[in-house]
């Protein structure tokens, strides 16, 4: 009883609050825009790629291109969630009547990460959809091999990166810490690192880059590096790291006074 | 009720909690009073097991606070206004409290009603202010209709008729045999709510009594004597003469002297004994404020002995005369003392007097006391 009841309080906190709407309408629209964008951008000038690339061409991925920037914002997201407690002093009113702390945080990661995964499943299928329709002859259709399991793990790693977010928050206690470290993170130094040979053997186990794996139907593009793990591998990956993102989250409420 | 058992808390090396123990018992008001930093709010936040205690314990109704069965029914708390997230609206934000422990949303309307926050209730929080964010936290702390309120200093911010509603609301929960505990770092505020009164400073436990026996036993008497002309001849001899006899005599910066330790008809017979006239005999009161301050300033910080002020506000072992007891006198600040006494008319002088409110009252007093000793 007690953990239906801070589902319904934790929903009512996240659909009373601006920033919900903001950050995932952004996640939403900007993965759609972009994708949308670089689709049509490669749908007219596919006849200059070069042969390899022509054969290696995905075109799921390719409908995900705006995900790098949407997910920026579903960081926000998952950062506000948890942060916005600390930052306003919320947590203490909070915990003062739920004096539970594992009910308090499960049930609020449960609720903000089922509402980050139905507005990454939307982003994704609507990003594909709109990707297929630019791409024209080189699109792909939804029933072809992998490509469900593209679309839909998309939309699944959308709402992780919110979560790991979420658990990296309640590690530090601070929405401004945890932007000022996941931002970078994710924006430049895991990118940056992974377009190096020599920094791409570590840059592959970060949650994104494993996890984005997910979202590939064909293996080894021109563009891609071969990681040594598939999809599902990158998943789990990127699933280890959100466990220890939310486990110390868990420790860090429990252990410290609030 | 709520009781805390040798209840200690180490920040690193500072000590903001030491081996607090004390009860707070139900049907009662009791006011936790302390300068700002003494640990009030740390004492709070243990009581409802966000700070762990570093040793000792605290419970509600017997248990600790985290192993409380549907907590919110039996604790409500006030700790700090400003602790709601700012954009969310006043209703939402009072909902999603109540939905924690299953509390209908008719609930909230009602608090709501009660704190008078209906016209603000679609209002987003932000732009409250700090007495509306109080009326809300009290509305809070209302909701789950609990046994047990705690409210850190509550009239922070309000205005005078807010100040009036909470005292009133505190004393009405309490009659209704609720356990209430407020602090305050106002002894003002205090006095006139609370029927119980715990004094902490530095983390100790200074007082625990009933705000009456705190009152009697902490707000020292004295009386000042003025001799005539306000020759220092007469005053060293009916001072020598007053310490001979057992009492102690300080001595204001305009020449009044302050007797302690000897009541006004001794007073009144050791200067006719050595002929030293009187233009003033006068009981006073120490102020509440005045014993709490004199009470938590030396666990605050050390006053100098040089600093002749500092001799007046040293705690001395008074005892309170009987004749005390019979009034509240309002307490006169010694540099309007020598203009606001007139020299008393001939024939009182010598006589010793109740505290007068006004000069009105001088002449039945005296009249009705024809057996006190002259």
């Amino acid at each position: 009883m007690a953990f239906t009841a801070v589902l319904k309080s934790e929903w009512t906190k996240i659909r009373t609050v601006a920033s919900t709407s903001w950050t995932l309408a952004c996640a939403l629209l900007v993965t759609v825009g972009i994708s949308a964008l670089l689709c049509s951008f490669v749908s007219s000038r596919f006849k200059d790629m070069s042969a390899a690339e022509k054969l290696t061409f995905d075109p799921t991925m390719t409908s995900f291109a705006g995900m790098s920037l949407g997910q920026l914002a579903m960081i926000v997201f998952g950062v506000l969630v948890v942060g916005t407690e600390y930052s306003s002093g919320m947590i203490r009113t909070s915990l003062a009547a739920v004096p539970r702390r594992a009910s308090f945080l499960f049930g609020k990661l449960t609720v903000a990460t089922a509402l980050a995964l139905v507005v990454g499943l939307a982003t994704s299928f609507l990003s594909f959809f709109l990707g297929q329709a630019l791409l024209g002859d080189h699109g792909i259709g939804i029933g072809e091999d992998n490509v469900l399991r593209a679309v839909a793990g998309a939309g699944v790693y959308m709402a992780l990166i919110a979560l790991f977010s979420m658990g990296v928050t309640a590690v530090l206690r601070s929405s401004i810490l945890a932007l000022g470290i996941l931002m970078p993170f994710f924006f430049l130094i895991s990118t940056i690192l992974g377009a190096f040979e020599a920094t791409r053997k570590v840059a592959q186990y970060f949650p994104d880059q494993a996890g984005s794996k997910i979202m590939e139907t064909v293996t080894d593009t021109t563009n891609q590096v071969h990681a040594p793990y598939g999809p599902w591998g990158g998943l789990g990956i990127m699933l280890l790291w959100v466990l220890a993102a939310v486990l110390g989250g868990y420790l860090v409420l429990k252990k410290r006074d609030a | 009720m709520i009781e805390a058992v040798g209840l200690t808390k180490r920040f690193g090396a500072k000590t903001a909690v030491d081996g607090l123990s004390f009860q707070v018992k139900p049907g009662h008001v009791t006011g936790f009073l302390g300068p700002n930093g003494s640990g009030k709010s740390t004492t709070m936040r243990m009581i409802l097991g966000l700070d762990r205690p570093t040793a000792g314990q605290v419970t509600i109704n017997g248990l600790p606070f985290r192993e409380l069965p549907n907590a919110q029914r039996h604790v409500g708390a006030l700790l700090d206004a400003k602790a709601v997230h700012g954009g969310r609206r006043a209703r939402a934000h009072l909902l999603s409290i109540a939905q924690l422990s299953g509390i209908p949303e008719k609930r909230v309307d009602e608090v709501l009603g009660v704190v008078g926050l209906q016209d603000a209730a679609r209002q987003r929080t932000k732009g409250f202010s700090l007495g509306m964010g109080q009326r809300l936290g009290i509305a809070t702390a209302l909701l789950g209709d609990p046994q047990v309120l705690l409210f850190d200093e509550p009239v922070n911010g309000l205005d005078p008729e807010g100040i009036l509603w909470v005292r009133n609301l505190m004393r009405q929960l309490a009659a209704e045999g609720r356990t209430v505990f407020v602090s305050s770092h106002l002894m003002s505020e205090m006095a006139l709510t609370a029927d119980h009164l715990i004094v902490i400073g530095r983390g100790r436990l200074l007082s625990d009594m009933s705000t009456q026996d705190f009152i009697t036993h902490n707000s020292a008497g004295f009386a000042r004597v003025r001799v005539a002309g306000n020759g220092p001849d007469g005053r060293v001899i009916l001072g020598t003469a007053l310490t001979k006899a057992g009492g102690r005599v300080l001595q204001e910066p305009d020449g009044a002297l302050r007797v302690t330790g000897l009541e006004l008809p001794r007073i009144s017979d050791l200067a006719h004994e050595t002929g030293v006239r009187l233009w003033e005999l006068s009981p006073h009161r120490a102020s509440l404020e005045e014993a709490y301050m004199r009470m938590t300033q030396s666990s605050v910080e050390y006053t100098s002995t040089d600093d002749p002020r500092a001799e007046l506000w040293e705690p001395e072992p008074l005892t309170v005369p009987d004749w005390e007891e019979e009034v509240q006198a309002p307490v006169v600040p010694a540099e309007t003392a020598a203009s606001f006494f007139a020299p008393p008319p001939p024939g009182s002088a010598a006589r010793p007097f109740l505290m007068p409110g006004s000069p009105a009252d001088l002449a039945p007093a005296a009249q009705n006391s024809p057996e006190e000793p002259r």
